[in-house]
């Protein structure tokens, strides 16, 4: 039978976010697998040259909606590291803290996308809402239910006082208590595992070669964890393990996410029980000394890095970043080949892609300001209107009435 | 298996003496290498020191060269960051994907965004700037100047391929290009097939033309 070349995306069903595969296909089976990224740039690292390092900050947490604490704490940890600023302990567990809260929080998401690409709504409605528990709760934290604003340069701007440990430590209760219904599900369930078993295989050696990272990576085998292999903040105090997997599949992917929020609200424990008492910040200077730091956190989606140079001035010389999705997406191709059409959506969300986070380093053209290179409005309809024109539809008919 | 810092570095200088070495804190360790060397260095640190996992690769805009930092790690934690600069009028860089396979994406995006050339990947990709995007517009080089902020009259070019027909549009705002160049597909990124044909077909683009092709 001929090869059939189709393009899936970049908007598309399986997927909340822009991103092209072009799957070659022989039957049903995918014999050929190419990712095209980009449609998400919304030109952060530019953006970053052209504001000082507590604005950098904020700026940064807004990458991601999700993975928010991941980019702001990097960077955070970064931008200390070239200042050469040490953080207060207490404002170290606090990072973990919010971290883990947010693992939480984004494994469950990532499990109900899941359920949802599987078919399966019921567990899509029920780990959705088992979720907000935790968002509940860092809203109640922080204020917020995404881009927490904890994390301030030089420590934390919000401290965990007894009342809102005793809220954390009752919610985890109810948590874990929903977790265990998670767990089961995530061993034992004979349709989630007829779904994922053998599909989006990712060896041991595919994994190494192709640089894969956090729970993808850890699915194949790939012992590989920032939060031990370098521990920062305050990890290297804390007990955790790290999961690993050999299914090497989609189902392994499952079994890891699920069983590392078991490990996520034992560190939470951890860390209210032990949390050491001081300050919660160090003052941090405005201008920062020239030098550079990569810094590297695990991010619920794998290892993000964040690299800073300074130029001895308020505003970063350089700042880079990477996210997960980037070092998983050069798995795709591997992971796709050899599987059913039908089970693109679940291995494409498998990874937990981000594509915002993925997509974000170029230069900015502002639609709103009206200034001369961007484009407004009218601008954009116009050209969406020549555009389907030079595809040979008009809309001349349909938009009149009657 | 694991290192000390010491012992790394020991070892680095021993082997290439051209290299310096820094060692920045526990589990920091930078190194300068001259381009010549360069992929040996990286060949070197992949097998026989086992660090088997690229970070990312970063770009910088350091005024007279370009510089790319490699940003390897080991498994024990201890992460190499290794520099290479070519001049700013002559930036061409030879591609470490055959060594490591996972960051073609990396490459790519320094190329786009920098105006690199680096031998050795896809010609055809572009990555991460859209289609539509005028040529000869390097958007994280320092002298690039947003569209809005330029004075029109100006002759100022911006990028050092001058001689290349892309330059003519470096004055002008990237405005969204004519359906025509629109019409290329976004690029096509991270194919496992494209990556092994690459370590077999090295680009042999001329480097002043640069390789950011749209």
């Amino acid at each position: 039978m001929a090869r059939v070349e189709i393009p899936l995306g970049p908007q598309h069903p399986a997927l909340k976010e822009p991103a092209n595969f072009a799957l070659s296909l022989d039957g049903e089976r995918i014999v050929g697998a190419a990712v095209n990224l980009g449609y998400n740039h919304r030109g952060v690292e530019k953006a970053c040259e052209a504001r000082n390092f507590t604005q950098c900050l904020y700026f940064l947490e807004r990458i991601c909606g999700i993975c928010s604490h991941s980019h702001s704490t990097a960077f955070s940890m970064t931008v200390e590291e070239v200042a050469g600023v040490e953080i207060p302990p207490r404002a170290q567990y606090i990072r973990v803290l919010i971290g883990e809260l947010e693992r939480l929080h984004s494994h469950m998401l990532w499990l109900g996308v899941a359920g949802h690409e599987l078919g399966f709504d019921t567990l899509f409605m029920l780990s959705w809402r088992d979720r907000e528990l935790v968002m509940d709760l860092l809203a109640s934290i922080c204020g917020n239910r995404v881009n927490y604003g904890i994390n301030k340069l030089g420590g934390v701007r919000r401290d965990i006082d007894e009342t809102v440990k005793e809220t954390i430590l009752k919610v985890m209760d109810q948590f874990e208590e929903a977790l265990k219904y998670y767990i089961s599900l995530a061993t034992t369930e004979t349709t989630l595992a007829a779904r994922t078993l053998g599909v989006g295989i990712l060896s041991y050696e595919d994994a190494v070669t192709y640089g894969a990272q956090g729970p993808t990576s850890r699915a194949a085998g790939l012992d590989r964890d920032i939060r031990r292999d370098e521990p920062y903040t305050a990890y290297a105090d804390i007990p955790f393990q790290v999961i690993t997997d050999t299914h090497a599949d989609v189902f392994g992917r499952v079994v890891v996410r699920a069983l590392e929020m078991v490990e996520s609200c034992k560190i939470i424990r951890f860390v209210l029980d032990n949390m050491p008492d001081g300050p919660l910040s160090v003052k941090f200077p405005r201008k920062i000394p020239p030098g550079e730091a990569l810094g590297r956190y695990e991010a619920p989606r794998g290892e993000d890095v964040h690299f800073v140079k300074s130029n001895g001035t308020d505003k970063p010389e350089r700042v880079k970043v990477r996210a997960p999705t980037l070092a998983n997406a050069a798995s795709y191709a591997v992971m796709l080949q050899g599987n059913y059409l039908a089970d693109v959506p679940i291995i494409v969300a498998a990874i937990d892609p981000c594509f915002s986070c993925t997509d974000r380093a170029i230069s900015v053209v502002d639609n709103r300001s009206g200034r001369e290179g961007s484009l407004d409005w009218k601008a954009l309809r116009q050209y969406s209107i020549d555009w389907y024109r030079n595809q040979g539809v008009a809309f001349d008919g349909l938009n009149r009435k009657g | 298996m694991s290192y000390t810092e010491e012992e790394l570095v020991a070892r680095l200088t021993e082997r290439f003496p051209s290299v310096t070495t820094t060692e920045q804190r526990e589990r920091r360790i930078w190194l300068t290498s001259p381009r010549e060397g360069f992929i040996d260095l990286l060949t070197y640190i992949h097998d026989d020191l086992g660090f088997n996992m690229l970070c990312t690769v970063s770009g910088l805009d350091a005024g007279e060269e370009f510089q790319l930092i490699y940003h390897i790690a080991h498994d024990c934690g201890i992460v190499i960051n290794a520099r290479v600069s070519a001049p700013a009028d002559n930036p061409v860089f030879d591609t470490a994907t055959n060594i490591y396979k996972g960051g073609v994406l990396y490459e790519l995006e320094a190329r786009n965004l920098f105006g690199l050339t680096i031998l050795g990947i896809p010609e055809d990709i572009r990555y991460p700037l859209p289609e539509n995007w005028p040529q000869g517009e390097y958007p994280l080089r320092k002298s690039w100047v947003l569209p809005a902020d330029r004075v029109p009259e100006s002759d100022e070019q911006d990028t050092p391929s001058e001689d290349t027909p892309a330059s003519a549009e470096g004055a002008s705002p990237p405005v969204i290009a004519s359906e025509g160049e629109a019409e290329a597909r976004q690029s096509t990124v991270a194919v496992a097939s494209s990556i092994s044909d690459t370590a077999q077909n090295p680009a042999s683009s001329s480097p002043a033309e640069g390789s950011d092709n749209g």
